[in-house]
């Protein structure tokens, strides 16, 4: 640890600042690579025939028509494809029975979902392989089919998988404290259905795939989260040495999970290419993408809380019920225990216990969607605490700071075990009321009254967890993840003393390529402009654990600055060596390193790296060159928190929902670049405005997908959402040197029980107080209607 | 297929001509014939704006116009409003106010700014979130995106002057299309 006790912004100063990205001039003009913009030659285009069917067995293919089309190379179904193992599922808890169904890239005998596929087609035009896909006939014999998850399981329901025996995977638990004792000393108990319904990423770059075989090797450019782990993958399911594949993830047009995937076509189009030793490319077309690239949430959370008249929590339930949809793929059943993770949210609850239980049915799977668990549980808990408020007539945010966990800064352990690293909730609504006054609220909404208009405000204090890693508690005899939670990062120091950092991480949008620079910047004394950020490619630095879960900063970046540390520490023995001082009093200051109490004397970097890549005059026994690399695998994960606030206004004749404020205050840790942080809140909170209001992954009774377009998926425009205002508090994590918590997700976790709760606040005078997601016009003016005594 | 069809379209101030399918849509043309990829496809549905072009100087959507539809117009791309060293303020903008993350939007939302710029010099808040109701983020929130373009808004005094399409683009277009086309 010794390399690593300098702070963040010890160094010139360029941590802390809001710097515009080193990423946007490429963006901005059109200059960017992303996986569509990249063509090789001879180049080859596939398209997949999909299943129409939600369920149903194979009969027959015939592909002849789709061949006899001028172009078409080549048309593979199940049978063709040489592809032993099934597509990759990556938990293994121990002690849990799991059971989980073959998954294969191209469906054999039978399919499980609409748009499962069971052909590819290989031709030389983008356009022309649409049409071909068009021409296979595929005879399909339909089966009984389950989309809802309680339903399938339900005796005699129809079974996804006849080979499992049951549409149930598996059930999950954690748990501590006396929860019956608890529950036995109640004075009030409140009891939610709640349902987190199925939502997409929604990114707005589509997914696509560009593989090359050439001379024995594979390359695959990828919209991917995770190209460390596709390179592995397709390395294992196409039996290629993991050495000869290389997999570039290069401009990435957001994921928010959707990416973080081993996709049926990124290993179909590697493997055709090598078998028509040709380049191959698919661009997944929007309604392929909300179809096929994996879903988020789909969660029916049975809560029961009980409490002590004075408000103190007693003890606290969740059954979950988690709809996986028809395969398990790289996270899908793990996704779910995330909730239980976090569901002591920031409250001392004594006892706290969670069940999942993962159901199969005949939908496209679940797996990571921004937040991944952590949405879920922060909405169940927070909107159950404003019930709980309601039913015993204290104020929602009395209640809460009853319940608190005192501050903290050494890890407090809660009643599940889970130790959060550090916290101060109560600091952080004290700043969200700097912001807004309910009272003042209160006093609009009777003013609003008279013109017709139903104003409400809603509250989420939340904590959650992130910075996955550590391998001892999520890797396979923790948890039970198949791999670990570390990160890499090298910094080479050129000859001229320009550097060049390798993160293992793989950004998509959140602006690594600035905030990381900003730290190693920092501590070797240079601009951040003379620091690029390399990332997304297998093949030019060490192997990586990549991007989600809100992990790249306070792991990924961990490492860069150790990384730069290690450089550091050679630099300063360099300087020490030939200015005969010593290294400890050596300290990056403004632009070089310098010796304490003589300004004048020291060296810049590009003095340190001529002496070290010409090294006549080194330490004896030093090795030349300045490049070194971190691997850093944390010792706890990190719990970001904060506090939210939402104005709306309803209309009741409408059922119309406008968001007048947002106000989020969010706590992780120092901030490196407070513009990207800023950024990064909006952009969460907006993807939860869209779980709240809009957003909606639907099927009917027959699996048939609803909404898969844009028309019907409806994400959230511009005119649909305000400006936000933003603040933090700074608590500082002790689990990393540079003090730092992730913000990816924050503003995902905390924005839907956030709206939710402002809705129905709006709502209780007219005699609602409850309504699930998405709060729809339909919906909302259902709900009145129905508390009126009317037609539901 | 249906026999090619000649198209020939200005694109940044450069005339380009080509056969191709009349089905082909004015973006796969702009990124597959001519190699500007600069403009994106989001959604196939016209909603995301990914794809927004000017077309005679309005604002299109280039998934929803078929490159034939396109002929004898002119047409200016992301690529023909600014390159590093001569940005347009619309550019600047989204820059300054971090009004991008991974950036795929951002030639549509850029495209999308300007055309409401051009039609409404000083807009409010309120317009330029309906002006761009049409583009879709999913990075941002939005909340930067509408910095940029109020800001760029009032940097030009109300009026943004939309340049020539700058040399770079149409070098660009010109060198690819050459490259391409036997």
């Amino acid at each position: 640890m010794s390399a690593t006790t300098e702070t963040a912004t010890a160094g010139n100063g360029h941590v802390g600042r809001a710097i515009r990205r080193k990423e946007d001039p490429r963006l901005i003009t059109g200059r960017a690579s992303y996986v569509d913009d990249i063509n090789l030659t001879g180049q080859l285009w596939a398209a997949w025939v999909r299943s129409p069917e939600a369920h149903a067995k194979v009969v027959s293919i015939d592909a002849s028509a789709a061949l006899a089309r001028e172009g078409v190379r080549a048309v593979f179904t199940h049978e063709d494809l040489d592809i032993e193992s099934t597509l990759p599922m990556a938990w293994a808890p121990p002690g849990v029975e799991l059971k989980t169904p073959d998954h294969w890239v191209l469906a054999k005998g039978e399919v499980k979902h609409v748009g499962d596929p069971v052909a590819l087609v290989v031709g030389d035009d983008r356009y022309a392989v649409v049409d071909a896909a068009e021409d296979v006939t595929v005879e399909f014999d339909p089966l009984p089919v389950v989309t809802d998850p309680e339903a399938a399981l339900e005796d005699g329901s129809p079974l996804v998988h006849d080979a499992l025996g049951t549409n149930k995977a598996y059930e999950w638990s954690l748990g501590g404290g006396d929860l019956d004792g608890g529950f036995a000393e109640a004075d009030v108990i409140v009891e939610r259905r709640v349902v987190n319904h199925r939502m997409a990423g929604g990114a707005i770059e589509p997914r696509g795939v560009l593989a090359e075989w050439r001379a024995d090797k594979l390359t695959v450019w990828s919209s991917t989260q995770v190209p460390h782990f596709l390179r592995l993958h397709l390395s294992l399911l196409l039996g290629i040495s993991e050495e000869r594949v290389r997999v570039i993830a290069p401009e990435v047009g957001g994921a928010f999970g959707s990416k973080l995937q081993i996709y049926a076509e990124e290993i179909g189009c590697a493997w055709a290419s090598r078998k028509l030793g040709r380049p191959v490319k698919w661009v997944e077309t929007r309604s392929e993408g909300l179809m096929v690239t994996h879903h988020g949430r789909d969660q029916i959370d049975y809560v029961k809380v009980g409490a002590k008249r004075d408000g103190t929590i007693t003890a606290w339930h969740t059954k979950i019920i988690a709809d996986l949809g028809a395969y398990q793929m790289l996270l899908t059943p793990l996704i779910p225990p995330c909730s239980g993770f976090v569901m002591c949210g920031v409250y001392k609850t004594p006892a706290v216990h969670t069940d999942v239980i993962g159901v199969h049915t005949n939908k496209f799977a679940t797996d990571a969607i921004r937040g991944a668990g952590r949405p879920e549980a922060a909405h169940l808990i927070e909107v159950t605490i404003e019930q709980l408020a309601g039913e015993l007539g204290m104020d929602r945010l009395e209640l809460r700071r009853k319940n608190f966990i005192p501050p903290f800064s050494e890890p407090y352990e809660t009643a599940i075990g889970v130790a959060y690293d550090s916290g101060n909730y109560e600091g952080a609504l004290d700043k969200l009321l700097e912001h807004i006054d309910p009272a003042e609220v209160e006093g609009e909404k009777a003013e609003l009254r008279d013109r017709g208009i139903y104003r409400g405000i809603g509250f989420c204090t939340y904590t959650e967890i992130c910075g996955n890693a550590p391998t001892r508690a999520i890797g396979p005899s923790g948890f039970g993840l198949q791999g670990g939670g570390w990160e890499s990062a090298t910094v080479r120091v050129h000859a001229t003393g320009s550097v060049t950092l390798y993160t293992g991480t793989s950004p998509h949008g959140q602006g690594h390529e600035t905030g990381f620079a900003q730290i190693v910047a920092d501590k070797l004394g240079v601009d951040p402009s003379q620091v690029d950020v390399i990332h997304g490619d297998t093949q030019t630095g060490p192997f990586g654990l990549d991007t989600y879960g809100s992990r790249s900063l306070a792991v990924g970046g961990e490492a860069a600055a150790r990384a730069a540390d290690k450089v550091a520490a050679k630099a300063k023995a360099i300087i020490a060596h030939q200015l005969e001082a010593d290294p400890s009093d050596i300290a990056v200051r403004g632009d070089k390193f310098t010796v304490a109490g003589s300004p004048d004397k020291g060296m810049t970097l590009a003095e340190v790296s001529g002496a070290a890549y010409v090294p006549e005059n080194l330490p004896d026994g030093m090795e030349p060159g300045l490049d070194e690399t971190s691997f850093y695998d944390p010792e706890n994960f990190v719990f970001p928190f904060g506090a939210h606030a939402c104005v709306v206004d309803v209309d009741p004749e409408t059922g119309n929902v406008e968001i007048v404020r947002y106000i989020a205050v969010d706590d992780c840790g120092p901030a490196i670049n407070p513009m990207l942080i800023d950024g990064q809140v909006h952009g969460g909170v907006t993807h939860a405005i869209g779980q709240a209001l809009f957003e909606r992954i639907h099927y009917d009774e027959d699996g048939q997908l609803v909404t898969g377009t844009f028309v019907d998926y409806a994400l959230p425009s511009a005119a649909e959402v305000p400006s936000f205002e933003t603040d933090r508090t700074e608590t500082p994590s002790p689990v990393n040197s540079l003090q730092v918590k992730g913000v990816g997700e924050a503003g995902t976790i905390a924005g839907s029980a956030t709206v939710t709760n402002a809705v129905i606040d709006a709502l209780r005078p007219l005699g609602v107080d409850y309504i699930n997601m998405p709060l729809s016009p339909m919906r909302i003016w259902e709900a009145i209607q129905e508390a009126k005594g009317g037609p539901a | 297929m249906a026999s090619p069809v000649r198209v020939s379209v200005t694109v940044n101030g450069v005339n380009q001509t080509a056969e191709v399918e009349p089905r082909l849509l004015l973006v796969h043309f702009l990124r597959d014939t001519l190699g500007l990829t600069g403009t994106h496809v989001g959604c196939d549905t016209s909603n995301c704006g990914a794809c927004t072009v000017h077309l005679n100087g309005e604002a299109v959507k280039s998934c929803t116009v078929l490159a034939v539809q396109a002929d004898g117009s002119d047409v200016t791309t992301i690529e023909g409003m600014g390159q590093e060293g001569n940005l347009h303020p619309l550019q600047e903008a989204f820059w300054e106010h971090h009004g991008l993350q991974c950036g795929y939007c951002t030639p549509g939302m850029i495209m999308a700014a300007a055309d409401l710029l051009e039609r409404n010099p000083s807009p409010s808040e309120q317009q330029v979130r309906e002006g761009l109701a049409g583009n879709l983020c999913r990075c941002t929130g939005y909340h930067n995106i509408v910095k940029a373009v109020l800001s760029a808004a009032n940097a030009g005094s109300g009026r943004v002057e939309v340049p020539a399409p700058s040399r770079e683009g149409a070098e660009v277009a010109e060198a690819v299309s050459q490259e391409i086309k036997p």
